[in-house]
């Protein structure tokens, strides 16, 4: 199957994405383009899609109707070239505790058939660049929740992917691991990699994204760079943005 | 499907079981604890009450009124079903692949024997003395010391019409040299069930292995790479394969230690522990069913039970003590005809060409690969994610 001809500079493209759990819309006709070298953050309170969204562009999750690309990819027909070249790291840290985070990272690197010359250099790579290297040989059952989610992070990214696909990929980090990470994604951006991610944390919005996507209900309510969506709703941060337009009220679910 | 993915995946697994000790209790130490308690506990001569011993009779002479009252004296007792052989040779095939438990030879010179005792039955000079001789079932040690005391009953009260067997008679009774009546014990009727009892709790193993994985959002994470569903389940039969011969010759080496020598040769061992290696792929099948059904690992562990259960009471005890019911149910599960083919190669001495170890083999290939097929169309359909 050949490669759908990509939009120039777009890298992700989603396209009337609807999904439906027994009934219930998770995600409502979305519609979207991620262009190339770019920081995208999707936002939303908790239970708007974002999640689900995410898991439709990794073809964890078959969408109802509609249809996503990745690097001109259809994720849900050309899945094996799809998952190639993207890197992902889930909202459950979803690391081996019986391994070591050295041993987690080296296995991503073996799924994606990291050459094997290049494989340790990467390994030790991605693990200094999360700031694991002295602790890289203990079980990761030991570490604290932050360091499991920058393993995570670091299984993503062994095999320089060309998307990243990070949720809530801070969750649980000090301020020096967070910066950390931070540092790492814009490096990353620099290289030409483009990053999706999910986050609750606004000023992390603020700081790294190049454009913003909000949604909330399935639906996206808001698209638009940081100072574009302050300067729309006359905020002076995005959080101010985030509750002028999802609300007030304490929403339940993921 | 992927090579290099598949073994990285099956490393994963292989240091999963190593490093987690519930995993590593079950597949490891339990074997080795549970054979040990089963040698210490039946290394002696016991256990089971069979109602009856299926015998071969071969009268070496032919057909005569003596062979014929004696067949219908052992049918008398009410214990033995007794089936006549023309050749020495069909019954000991019979006896190896155990269909039999006793192989009684009478002797060509049993005719004139009988006559000459009731021509003279106070005159032991006129008597023309000879040898019964009995084979017995290795695999089933309680004929060793029934069916012998029988044999010597009947010949003396049935045949010769003497009221006690402990009078002079023209007739030894003899069990050959190569049946080791004194070192058959329970344990080794058990033994080549350990094997198969060992390999069940797979399922489990496997079950929780990929509940767990599910769980944590690892087996997701796992999708979303490029290794396929294929690259996945290969990487897991390849660790739990390997899983399964490591087991079995570890509890093989307990069992021996234990005096469990088997009456075979390298090809006799080898078709044994292919045996057990295939049915590894049985547990690993019924484990990815049982994954796929249970929606977490605590659910797994009490669902993989209804798997296991049947297969460890009606299936490793094969031929010690089982019920006529029990054992007949127990033909409907690979861990049946594991045990029976380790049985007849590994205690009786059985041939690997042999009916039964043939059949056996057939049987445990063609379960397991259905089983293993089905786990895996189960799991990708509604497991693996």
């Amino acid at each position: 199957m050949e490669q759908k001809e990509a939009q120039t500079g777009v890298a992700v493209a989603i396209e009337g994405l609807t999904k439906d759990y027994d009934g219930v819309r998770a995600v409502d006709g979305l519609t979207l383009e991620i262009r190339e070298a770019q920081i995208f953050g999707l936002l939303g309170p908790n239970g708007s899609g974002k999640t689900t969204t995410i898991n439709c562009l990794t073809g964890l999750l078959k969408p109802t109707q509609g249809s996503v690309t990745v690097e001109g990819f259809d994720v849900q027909t050309q899945g094996r070239e799809a998952r190639e070249v993207m890197g992902v790291s889930p909202q459950e840290t979803a690391v081996c505790g019986y391994l070591s985070g050295e041993e987690n990272v080296r296995l991503f690197g073996e799924l994606y058939s990291v050459p094997r010359g290049t494989l340790g250099t990467r390994v030790d790579y991605v693990l200094e660049k999360m700031g694991l290297t002295e602790e890289e040989g203990r079980r990761v059952s030991k570490y604290s929740g932050g360091m499991k989610r920058r393993v995570s992070i670091a299984m993503a990214l062994v095999a320089d992917p060309k998307v990243i696909l990070l949720d809530e990929p801070t969750v649980g980090m000090d301020p020096q691991a967070r910066r950390a990470v931070w540092d790492f994604v814009v490096e990353l951006r620099e290289k030409g990699k483009t990053i999706v991610l999910t986050t609750h944390y606004m000023e992390e919005a603020e700081e790294l994204c190049d454009e913003v996507g909000i949604i909330d209900h399935g639906k996206l309510i808001a698209l638009g760079s940081p100072s574009e969506l302050k300067a729309q709703h006359g905020a002076r941060d995005m959080e101010e943005v985030f509750i002028q337009l999802t609300g007030r009220r304490i929403r339940e679910g993921a | 499907m992927n090579v290099r993915r598949a073994l990285a995946l099956a490393k994963k697994d292989w240091k999963r079981i190593f490093r987690e000790p519930a995993f590593l209790f079950l597949i490891i130490l339990f074997p080795v604890m549970l054979t040990v308690a089963f040698g210490v506990s039946f290394g002696a001569v016991g256990g089971g009450q069979p109602t009856s011993f299926a015998v071969g009779v071969v009268a070496q002479g032919g057909n005569s009124t003596s062979s014929t009252q004696f067949i219908q004296a052992m049918q008398a007792t009410g214990a033995l079903k007794v089936t006549p052989y023309t050749g020495n040779q069909s019954a000991q095939s019979a006896l190896s692949q155990g269909q039999l438990q006793a192989v009684i030879i009478l002797p060509s010179s049993f005719e004139e024997g009988v006559e000459s005792f009731m021509a003279h039955p106070d005159t032991p000079s006129m008597w023309v003395n000879s040898t019964v001789s009995i084979y017995l079932d290795k695999g089933s040690p309680l004929t060793t010391q029934v069916i012998p005391a029988m044999v010597g009953e009947v010949l003396s009260k049935g045949v010769l019409g003497v009221g006690a067997a402990t009078q002079a008679l023209p007739f030894a009774v003899s069990a050959p040299s190569e049946v080791k009546v004194q070192g058959t014990t329970v344990f080794q009727s058990f033994a080549p069930g350990l094997f198969a009892f060992a390999s069940i709790y797979m399922i489990m193993i496997v079950a929780q292995s990929y509940t767990t994985e599910r769980e944590s959002g690892l087996l997701g994470r796992l999708f979303v790479t490029p290794a396929t569903s294929a690259d996945i389940v290969m990487g897991s039969m390849v660790s739990y394969l390997v899983l399964g011969l490591f087991q079995g010759l570890l509890i093989f080496a307990s069992v021996y230690a234990l005096g469990y020598h088997p009456q075979t040769n390298v090809a006799g061992l080898l078709v044994g522990f292919v045996a057990i290696t295939v049915f590894a792929l049985c547990n690993i099948g019924f484990g990815l069913v049982t994954a796929a059904l249970a929606r977490s690992a605590g659910a797994a562990t009490g669902l993989s039970f209804v798997f296991l259960m049947p297969q460890l009471f009606l299936g490793t005890f094969v031929g010690s003590a089982l019920s006529s019911t029990a054992s007949a149910a127990g033909k409907f599960l690979p861990a049946y005809y594991v045990t029976d083919a380790l049985t007849s190669l590994w205690t009786r001495g059985a041939s690997i060409t042999s009916q039964t170890v043939l059949t056996d083999l057939a049987v445990v290939s063609a379960s397991s690969l259905v089983i293993l097929f089905v786990g895996i169309q189960v799991f990708k359909h509604s497991g693996g994610r």
